[in-house]
């Protein structure tokens, strides 16, 4: 009844082709963003940032690379731990080298050499395909994360390999450090993660994303009709690089502000981000988010209501998490293999309809 | 709809939950744990945890906490993943009444995540011969500790042995020391250490990095059966180390000349070898066993009452006893707290002077019920990591014992000294921090 | 022959034998490929997880001995286990599979990971995570004869390699010459035909699950008796996909190969390049040999050719 389109008439293209063609869907959009941007920053604290905020937020950026690449492309990419530790550690050279520079340029930097990166590795998908590139991507994984602990020009030559992150300001607000407010901190990231997210949703929408989803369709016919296969790979490689490395950069700089090449970049980086986004929803912009959020809060959420609700032992609720986890995992992969993504929108059916179902 | 549900109970959850935790009246001190019971390293997080928890749930049971104030004790499950780690840390250290009144990581990767945020938060941080070891310096590391030893103190300690049994450190000249790390912060810890003292006493180092976890080292293993290394030294941490010390067995590698750090030493590392492992050495800096008074009353007051998660047989393990010693040096730091300040009611800064004026003598470790147990200690201002001895200990397999075979002794000081005062320096002009006045 | 000469065979032969153990857990994933288009990834768990049970049956720790005061046999122990992997193979068709055919694979491959923290939560609740030291009677340590002579290879790897090769003749075996393993074939070739004439799926599925079960207790036994049991056990899956890469997902003997390749590649890698750049290069190796195979077979060494149609 309230949510519906009857009645919205379009005078202009312009309005026909703009991102939430709904006013419903703007007004919640607009509502969201208020309560981002004007409430969370007043009531945030330290918990919350670092447990639950910044975490959503960097993973939501990642989640959003990789599902440019998995979701639009449809090359499954394994190596997503490697290219977030690209980011990390261009961005702590650049801040090294060149304490002077903006760190908002140091984030899109970071996030340019890791798309370089990720073109190189993204090479073989030209030959190989499907899950065999998956495991492919994995030579990535494990051979970037192996260079970035053994060659001590990317750590300073600090005797473990671990690299920290010195305090930054921009536009006078500290926002990495340990004396960093997390309001800025958190605001900080909001702002990247909304403009990407925004600049993604328009990619997509475009020529590279048509392309792209052509060649995730079926690549064969892609080609017929006349998309460079390789190309539209490589791209998809590059902006999903990109973004990966930009959340790398936030990852490392903003959230932990420390980090060691095998224990913070590893293997099960790459598939907690997969994670997300089949969860979240293939191929959708607002599913990364989703997923991201399951997959960060889901452990909290269950931890803190099994062990300061329910008063279970610490480790007892530890292994029923990890248990129940899984189990989350298989059920919503059996109910809706699609993902949140296609939930909210059977939801939003539901709700045009509602409360006269025909 | 059912999402919207889904998010309601979501939301509920997280709001409640810190709600029900916080229902407290009287004064207690709060001492988390950060336990590692689940993921790979659960087979050395489990006792290290039980003889902790068991200390303080030993000191509640028979004293009433400390000085009658009870301590309450807040596990938090990291896994030893350094991303829940910190959750823990921001999820306990607030904790009330008394805020955490200090921390302690127990794993390496998550302590130099932890440094700059507890000294921002003004936490006392506690690792204890892990973490990073120029927070040795207390005039850059206010907040930080890292006695009774540390890891470079451990590759010296270890190295002095080895020059004992070689006829004097002189002697090194011209032998081959290998030494097989964890490819990690941790492992990575002792090769500034080695190097230095490789360039002092002309030894060969071979250094051979193995991934975690350490599954498969054949290749690492043929690379020592061809070097043939006088000595080899080991960091390792989990399944690495058993499966280091089977393929050493499998090579014929002669156990007496294989030493490990203090955190390659435990039961569980030479137990899968059976029979093989006999002779076994590693650095420790306490004793293993069940046999000190402190044993009988944690099984008087835990065991007989059934209020621990561990199993009787267990009491005594290496890592039992390294939880022990951690319970302890905590506790009396808090003590020590509360006679300088003349206050029961400890903040996590007072606990801080508390650490930082800590003094166990031989005699304080006899009433404590551990005589002989460890070396005394004392903790100043500018010296973090207190007196900083090693002892080597040896594993009997037909007695299935650890037996130390040396007193606990100096290392090398003038070699490690200078690179404390050199890494911690650097750490003070990368961010900033301008060194307290100590004298 | 000189030192370095029967050095760089032991190289070799360790290889090898590293590479067999590497197959033992490649060959569960094959199975189950093949028969359901799942890359399994709870193969390594479920290794872990036979061989807690296995342990548990058997040792005065287990606590099957805490309840009933006695501990079975070793034979009747690895009886009983594959009993356990059975049901487990029918606990996840019913539960998991049967409600997941026709998905996408990269979908079934995230449930398996699913499945994985499901064993693993479960196998620390029923078990505890302790090191648990399993000693079947299998020898271990070098070889005298064989060591008194120069020449180093490791008792535990020999019989890895016996069982292994058993283990493959059986498997072929029970694929070319009984009624379920033509059944299976078929199965594996195109499932609607296999249903068609009146093959049972669902059977199958139980029955190849099974047969990993098995395939998955024998890894465990043969990684457990080096390292004890405990939970870094199941990670060896992540060793096992190069060696599928390399040797096709859909080929056991594939498999075997593969592993071989990988084992041999690695470890002359990691004894004679590592040390020029820094050591613990096993990892990444593996996945770039198997990489530069791919450039020229792009489904692997053994793998089914792809064909691909508009």
């Amino acid at each position: 009844m309230i949510y519906r389109e009857t009645g919205q008439f379009k005078a202009t293209y312009d309005a026909d082709q703009a991102i939430f063609p709904i006013a419903q869907d703007r007004w919640f959009v607009w509502a969201v963003m208020a309560v981002a941007f004007l409430v969370i920053p007043f009531v945030i604290d330290d918990y919350w940032a670092a447990a639950v905020f910044l975490p959503l937020l960097t993973y939501g950026l990642a989640a959003l690379g990789l599902n440019l690449l998995t979701g639009y492309c449809g090359q499954v990419s394994l190596g997503t731990g490697a290219f977030l530790a690209v980011g990390a550690f261009s961005t702590f050279k650049l801040v090294t080298m060149f304490p002077e520079m903006n760190f908002i340029v140091v984030v899109l930097l970071s996030g340019c050499v890791t798309a370089a990166v990720g073109v190189v590795f993204g090479l073989p998908s030209g030959r190989i395909k499907g899950f065999y590139l998956a495991v492919a991507t994995l030579a990535a994984q494990f051979f970037l994360v192996w260079l970035f602990n053994k060659v001590g020009w990317f750590f300073n030559y600090s005797p473990t390999g671990q690299i920290t992150m010195p305090p930054v300001s921009v536009f006078g607000f500290e926002i990495t450090g340990p004396s960093a407010t997390p309001a800025a901190s958190y605001l900080f990231c909001l702002t990247f993660v909304v403009v990407f997210a925004l600049l993604a949703k328009n990619i997509v929408r475009g020529r590279i994303g048509r392309e792209w989803m052509a060649i995730r369709d079926m690549d064969i016919a892609a080609e017929l009709i006349g998309i460079r296969p390789l190309r539209a790979k490589l791209t998809a490689f590059a902006v999903s690089s990109f973004y990966i490395g930009v959340a790398g950069s936030l990852y490392f700089a903003v959230w932990l502000g420390a980090a060691e090449p095998t224990d913070t970049f590893g293997i099960d980086q790459s598939f907690l981000v997969l994670f997300m986004i089949i969860v979240g929803g293939l191929g959708s912009v607002l599913g990364s988010f989703l997923g991201a959020a399951f997959i960060t809060l889901m452990p909290i959420v269950l931890k803190n209501t099994m062990v300061g609700g329910l008063g279970m032992e610490v480790v007892t609720a530890k292994h029923v998490e990890i248990s129940l986890i899984g189990v989350l995992i298989v059920f919503i992969l059996i109910v809706e293999p699609h993902g949140f993504a296609r939930l909210w929108q059977i939801a939003k059916e539901k709700l045009r309809k509602w409360p006269f179902p025909y | 709809m059912i999402l919207k549900r889904m998010f309601g109970t979501l939301a509920a959850a997280l709001v409640a939950a810190p709600l029900m935790v916080s229902s407290v009246s009287a004064y207690e001190l709060v001492m988390p744990s950060l336990d590692y019971r689940t993921g790979p390293y659960a087979p050395n997080g489990i006792p290290w945890a039980n003889g902790y928890t068991d200390y303080l749930t030993m000191l509640n049971e028979r004293d009433g906490g400390i000085n009658g104030v009870p301590i309450k004790n807040v596990p938090c499950e990291t896994a030893y993943n350094t991303k829940q780690g910190v959750e823990c840390y921001e999820n306990v250290k607030d904790t009330e009444p008394s805020r955490a009144l200090m921390v302690e990581p127990r794993s390496t990767g998550i302590t130099y995540q932890l440094i700059p945020k507890a000294s921002e938060d003004e936490i006392p941080i506690h690792s204890m011969g892990y973490g990073r070891t120029s927070a040795a310096n207390g005039e850059v590391f206010e907040w930080i500790f890292n006695f009774p030893v540390t890891y470079w103190d451990g590759a010296a300690g270890i190295l002095k042995y080895i020059g004992d049994q070689e006829g004097g450190l002189d002697n090194l000249s011209g032998k081959k020391i290998a030494l097989v790390h964890h490819n990690s912060a941790y492992g990575k810890e002792p090769i500034p250490t080695l190097e230095a003292a490789a360039e002092k006493f002309d030894y060969e180092l071979l250094l051979l990095a193995v991934d975690p976890p350490g599954q498969e080292q054949g290749a690492t293993w043929l690379q020592v059966r061809r070097e043939q290394p006088d000595w080899v030294i080991m960091y390792g941490w989990g399944v690495m180390n058993q499966v280091a010390i089977q393929e050493a067995v499998s090579i014929r590698y002669p156990m007496d000349h294989f030493i490990g750090i203090w955190w390659s030493g435990s039961e569980n590392d030479v137990l899968p070898a059976g029979m093989a492992a006999d002779g076994y050495l590693s650095a420790a800096f306490h004793a293993a066993g069940d046999d000190f008074p402190l044993h009988d009353d944690i099984k008087k007051y835990v065991y007989d009452k059934g209020l621990s998660q561990g199993e009787r047989d267990r009491i005594g393990e290496v890592l039992y006893n390294r939880g022990l010693i951690n319970a302890v040096y905590s506790t009396e730091a808090i003590r020590t707290a509360m006679e300088i300040h003349g206050t029961n009611e400890v903040t996590p800064a007072m606990v801080r002077d508390g650490f930082e004026s800590l003094k166990i003598t031989e005699e304080r470790f006899k009433e404590l019920g551990l005589p002989g147990f460890t070396y005394p200690i004392e903790i100043t201002c500018a010296n973090h990591a207190g007196p900083r001895k090693v002892g080597i200990q040896q594993w009997d397999a037909e007695a299935k014992e650890w037996t130390l075979i040396t007193d606990f002794y100096d290392t090398m000081n003038d070699i490690v000294d200078p690179l404390i005062e050199k890494d911690s320096m650097e750490y003070a002009e990368e961010n900033g921090i301008t060194p307290r006045d100590c004298s | 022959m000189s030192i370095e000469t029967i050095f760089f065979f032991e190289t070799v032969v360790s290889g090898l034998m590293t590479g067999v153990m590497y197959a033992l857990v490649a060959l569960g994933f094959v199975l189950i490929f093949k028969a359901s288009g799942l890359v399994n990834f709870a193969q390594g768990v479920m290794a872990l997880f036979a061989a807690l049970a296995l342990y548990d049956f058997i040792s005065p720790d287990g606590w099957v001995y805490a309840l009933f005061g006695f501990t079975f046999p070793v034979w009747a122990g690895i009886i009983l286990t594959i009993g356990v992997m059975i049901i487990l193979a029918w606990l996840i068709e019913r539960l998991m599979l049967q409600h997941l055919v026709k998905q996408e694979p990269i979908i079934l491959f995230m449930a398996s990971i699913g499945l994985a923290f499901v064993l693993e939560g479960v196998g620390d609740i029923l078990f505890g995570s302790d090191v648990k030291p399993l000693d079947i009677g299998i020898p271990q340590g070098a070889w005298d004869w064989a060591f008194d002579h120069g020449f180093y290879v490791e008792k535990l790897d020999l019989y890895a390699a016996a069982v292994a090769a058993v283990l493959v003749t059986v498997l072929a075996v029970f694929f070319h010459s009984t009624r379920i393993g033509r059944a299976l074939r078929a199965v594996a070739d195109d499932h609607q035909a296999a249903l068609s004439v009146g093959i049972n799926l669902r059977t199958i599925w139980v029955i190849v699950w099974s047969v990993a079960g098995v395939v998955a207790l024998v890894a465990g036994i043969m990684w457990g008796s080096k390292s004890g049991v405990q939970f870094s056990l199941s990670l060896i899956a992540l060793k096992a996909l190069p060696v599928l890469i390399l040797g096709g997902f859909t080929s056991v003997p594939g498999a075997i190969i593969g592993g071989l390749i990988i084992g041999v590649g690695e470890t002359l890698a990691a004894v004679y390049v590592g040390p020029y750049v820094g050591g613990a290069i096993e990892n990444w190796f593996a996945y770039m040999l198997a990489l530069v195979f791919l450039f020229f077979r792009p489904q692997g060494l053994f793998g089914e050719r792809i064909i691909e149609r508009v």
